[in-house]
């Protein structure tokens, strides 16, 4: 679990850091109408429900033993 | 651990998708503009939706040879699964279809024939609800199962083809595949479509997981 924790949060921050060498340091996520905002919601979002459903799995995990 | 790999697997495609199906290349189209990535989220739905129906139809098949349980709660929560997919791509679609078509529901072929397939899965649920002795619950919702797979086909994917849809790939439509002449937008929806395919089948494990707790408490009850 912590392997993929910290699997998620390397994801996040590269796609972060993604985003901003596309365009200057700094003004990457206001930069050619902000699309980078809402990538970057709809990113989390789905992370997020990702590691909700890695939990599920593990308490399922736990309930079958 | 090593068994979830393909969980992950599918987190990162999705994700992957999100972050290319935004900022990546996609050509400029007469009325569609930048509504043309949802492909890269509406179709997957739809993709996800039909390999559960198809995990489901197979349990259904492996039911009726061995009459095993587990077999018939798996071809339930596959179903379970697959009508959440299918309910959020009508959704998605209704919004995507009120901008470029103008209109929430077109009577598109396609749509209706989705629509009508729906019904069909929640009947095959309602069925189950209604019969009270499990084995003939299973046995006759499997057979119903096996019959609403190819309808289901036929009303989605081969009816819509033979007359004029909306839909790309109908009636004078072009395919998706002229569309998209540079094929810059393949990549992008394959991954996004495997990716879902995978998410789709980890939540139908996750109910099947917990189905079989219940089954086995109200067993020892």
């Amino acid at each position: 679990m912590k392997k993929i924790t910290t699997f998620l949060v390397f994801l996040i921050i590269s796609n972060y850091t993604f985003a901003q060498n596309q365009i200057e340091m700094a003004t990457g996520l206001r930069s050619s109408g902000k699309i980078y905002v809402v990538v970057l919601v709809l990113l989390t979002i789905f992370v997020v429900l990702g590691i909700f459903l890695f939990m599920l799995d593990r308490r399922i995990k736990k309930l079958e033993k | 651990m090593k068994k979830s790999w393909w969980k992950i697997l599918g987190l990162v495609m999705v994700a992957a998708s999100i972050v290319v199906g935004f900022l990546g290349p996609v050509p400029a189209l007469f009325l569609l503009h930048e509504t043309i990535r949802n492909v890269y989220f509406h179709v997957p739905m739809w993709s996800a939706m039909f390999a559960l129906y198809l995990i489901s139809v197979i349990y259904s098949i492996r039911y009726l040879n061995g009459s095993r349980v587990n077999d018939d709660l798996m071809a339930v929560e596959a179903v379970n699964t697959g009508i959440v997919f299918c309910i959020i791509g009508l959704l998605t679609g209704m919004q995507w279809a009120n901008i470029t078509w103008g209109d929430f529901w077109p009577n598109d072929p396609k749509t209706n024939g989705s629509a009508i397939a729906t019904l069909m899965y929640l009947a095959y649920l309602v069925l189950r609800n209604a019969l009270e002795e499990e084995q003939k619950r299973a046995k006759i919702s499997a057979v119903y199962n096996i019959f609403a797979f190819p309808i289901m086909i036929v009303l989605m994917y081969i009816m819509p083809k033979m007359t004029d849809s909306l839909h790309p790939g109908s009636g004078g439509n072009g395919t998706f595949g002229d569309l998209d002449m540079d094929n810059q937008m393949r990549p992008v929806f394959y991954t996004a479509t495997i990716g879902w395919i995978l998410i789709g089948v980890w939540i139908c494990t996750l109910r099947y997981r917990v189905r079989l707790l219940e089954n086995k408490r109200n067993f020892v009850d």
